[in-house]
């Protein structure tokens, strides 16, 4: 009996569409791919790299982008840039927070705690985007998530910055990248040969800041990472262990009868 | 349904039981006999009952922190992930769990496509999974609008604004579901409402479903009725339940890869964007397991129309066990049907695929063709077939033909032809 075999339909039908696919879909460029240390089943973030994105983040980009989810404790928190409690302390401390009412009904400025959020730079959105030339900086929390390609295509828009090729007409305040979505950009580039100074003595190159921060950022969107892949390889394996007792039990049960499992 | 007569052992059981038959239910479900031939296909009512089971139990511990308002639910959500304890755990199982909740109830109805169960006396079990099924797509639907994301804001103004499509009452009907004149706060707050009730709606489902199942029992691989119930069955107790064990712990494992090592890949990344009403996204696309439906939406030019055979898609296959007009149940003796059943198959993931994609070009003209052949499978491939085909010999019970998983036809004719 031929079998004409509709399974392979499928299957050839489901490879041409992969194919299609890029055919029709051109506009960006596929980000750099870079091989975090965070990436794998088993990925842990550089902590060393952490610390240092951080003091990008904090002396760079803070200056625009918000992070208001983060609080200055998680900076200690285990999987993270894991600063001591002393530096978490003296980190919050410099910044002036806005507390009140107090017992008078007047609003107060103190210095911050491990327990205050991130303070934004700006106090609202349309405060922040009119002070961006129209375009908000978006808040940095979960950005890695919030863009197709996470951590890559955040590297990549970092790396991105070029002359915009000949013929191309760009507004004040708009700036040519070819990674991002439409190759126009209102931030300029953000991070310049040694406009950081690495208190650990790693050369601030522009690559090296843009590793170290997007560290930082993925760190920020997923602080959970490092907890989730140590548990999630705990659980497989339980979940395996248990699978093959299972079997193995129901095996023995089934053979009770002239039957096949 | 019994045809035994259980009394509770204890004093005490047969006082209670006397009252309450609580422990004759038990032992019903128990012993209730099983075709001994089921396979692995069959494994997802289990399957299911346990995704039901974990989305409303970390549904309940998530709604103990979430907060539905407009301006709070996004950082509700990541408060969650990021203060409450395991919280990143318990939402990852809820989000996934939806997509894997629809995997297996993807296999669980595709399964009865192949061998037949729809079909007489089982079509009040159908009806109410098709029920379940509607139940579940608008409870994902209202569930992915609540982190309140950019992909939650505009899928729900997408799909909310179908029903500006009815003629005459449309606009109000809309301004009705909103509860606003755009979706905004009250529209957030009715979906959390009634993303709370739907499951236990479903639940209540499940078991008629479950109930339904019980009158005329299982169908099975090779689609017969049972003959002789000491050969052909086994009591659902211990055989099924550790054969249901096993192939959910297999289930559990992809589960937890989901889980564990790519959370946010079935999702979308424009919803860690929290909403914004005036910002639209480039491409609206829905959960992945909407998709197809939502392909058929885009491939008339009509909006109503689109709205029309977008819900006839799904309405169509309440009829369907008068639509297919074969006496043989099981696609295993339908040489043909069978055929027709991968092809059917094929259709509706290509639909799938072009519903991810823009309605333009070469994408809408394959999703037009995808629409038509899905129609053309209910109206005319099913009720033709049924008369058309020949179908190959049947056995005479399960035991008699010692068929195992995927039957052999010739095999199965051998056996008939001794009988």
């Amino acid at each position: 009996m031929i079998r004409f075999n509709f399974k392979k339909l499928i299957i050839v039908i489901l490879s041409t569409l992969i194919f299609i696919k890029p055919l029709f879909s051109a506009e960006t460029i596929d980000p750099i791919k870079v091989n975090w240390s965070f990436k794998e089943l088993t990925g842990k973030f550089d902590r060393a790299s952490l610390q240092r994105g951080f003091q990008v983040y904090k002396e760079v980009c803070s200056s625009c982008h918000s992070m208001q989810y983060l609080s200055y404790r998680n900076l200690g928190d285990p999987g993270g840039p894991e600063f001591t409690l002393e530096e978490v302390k003296a980190i919050a401390a410099s910044v002036e927070i806005e507390d009140g009412p107090d017992s008078q009904g007047e609003m107060f400025t103190r210095p911050g705690k491990p327990s205050d959020k991130f303070k934004s730079p700006y106090p609202n959105v349309e405060a922040s985007t009119v002070a961006n030339g129209g375009a908000y900086p978006p808040d940095m929390s979960v950005l890695v998530k919030a863009r197709p390609g996470g951590a890559d295509y955040m590297y990549s828009v970092l790396m991105g910055y070029e002359e915009p090729p000949a013929g191309m007409k760009l507004d004040d305040g708009v700036y040519y990248n070819k990674y991002m979505i439409g190759q126009k950009i209102k931030m300029a580039s953000p991070l310049l040969e040694g406009i950081v100074e690495y208190s650990d003595g790693t050369e601030a190159t522009v690559d090296q800041m843009a590793k170290d921060v997007t560290t930082f950022l993925a760190w920020a969107a997923e602080p959970e990472l490092e907890a989730r892949h140590k548990l999630g390889i705990k659980v497989i394996i339980y979940l395996l262990l248990l699978t093959i007792l299972v079997y193995l039990s129901m095996k023995k049960i089934w053979s009770r009868i002239d039957s096949e499992v | 349904m019994s045809d035994h007569e259980y009394t509770p052992k204890s004093k005490a059981g047969k006082w209670f039981n006397d009252r309450l038959p609580l422990l004759t239910l038990g032992s019903h479900l128990t012993d209730y006999p099983t075709p001994k031939n089921l396979n692995y296909w069959w494994t997802f009512g289990g399957i299911l009952t346990f995704c039901l089971l974990t989305q409303i139990i970390t549904g309940i511990v998530l709604a103990m922190h979430y907060v539905a308002h407009a301006d709070l639910a996004f950082g509700s959500v990541e408060h969650i992930m990021r203060n409450v304890n395991y919280g990143w755990l318990i939402r990852y199982i809820h989000s996934n769990g939806a997509s894997m909740f629809f995997l297996a109830v993807y296999i669980h109805i595709f399964r009865s496509l192949f061998y037949g169960s729809y079909k007489s006396p089982r079509e009040v079990i159908w009806i109410i999974g098709l029920l379940i099924y509607l139940l579940m797509m608008a409870t994902a639907f209202m569930g992915y609008v609540l982190p309140w994301g950019q992909m939650s804001f505009w899928g729900a103004t997408v799909i909310t604004s179908l029903f500006s499509a009815i003629p005459l009452v449309g606009e109000s009907i809309t301004t009705w579901l909103w509860g606003a004149y755009s979706v905004d706060n009250p529209t957030l707050n009715r979906f959390f409402s009634l993303h709370y009730l739907f499951p236990f709606l479903i639940l209540g489902l499940v078991i008629l479903h479950i109930w339904a199942l019980h009158v005329p029992g299982n169908n099975n691989p090779i689609g017969i009725d049972i003959r002789k119930p000491s050969k052909d069955t086994v009591p659902f107790h211990p055989y099924i339940t550790i054969k249901d064990a096993f192939a959910l712990l297999l289930f559990l494992i992809i589960f937890s890869g989901f889980v564990f090592f790519s959370p946010n890949v079935l999702g979308h990344s424009d919803n860690y964007i929290p909403a914004n009403p005036l910002v639209t996204p480039a491409h609206i696309v829905p959960e992945w397991y909407l998709l197809p439906f939502y392909a058929i939406l885009r491939s008339v030019p009509d909006k109503l129309g689109g709205v029309i055979l977008m819900f006839g898609s799904i309405f169509i296959l309440f009829v369907l066990p008068w639509l297919d007009t074969s006496k043989v149940r099981s696609a295993v003796f339908r040489p043909m049907y069978r055929h027709f059943y991968w092809v059917f198959i094929a259709d509706v993931l290509m639909l799938g695929y072009m519903g991810a994609m823009p309605a333009e070009g070469i994408y809408l003209i394959l999703a037009r063709i995808g629409t038509v052949y899905y129609f053309l499978h209910f109206i005319v491939v099913l009720p033709v077939l049924g008369l058309l085909e020949k179908t190959d010999p049947v056995p005479m019970s399960i035991s008699e033909p010692v068929l195992s998983g995927g039957a052999d036809p010739a095999l199965a004719k051998k056996d008939y032809d001794k009988i």
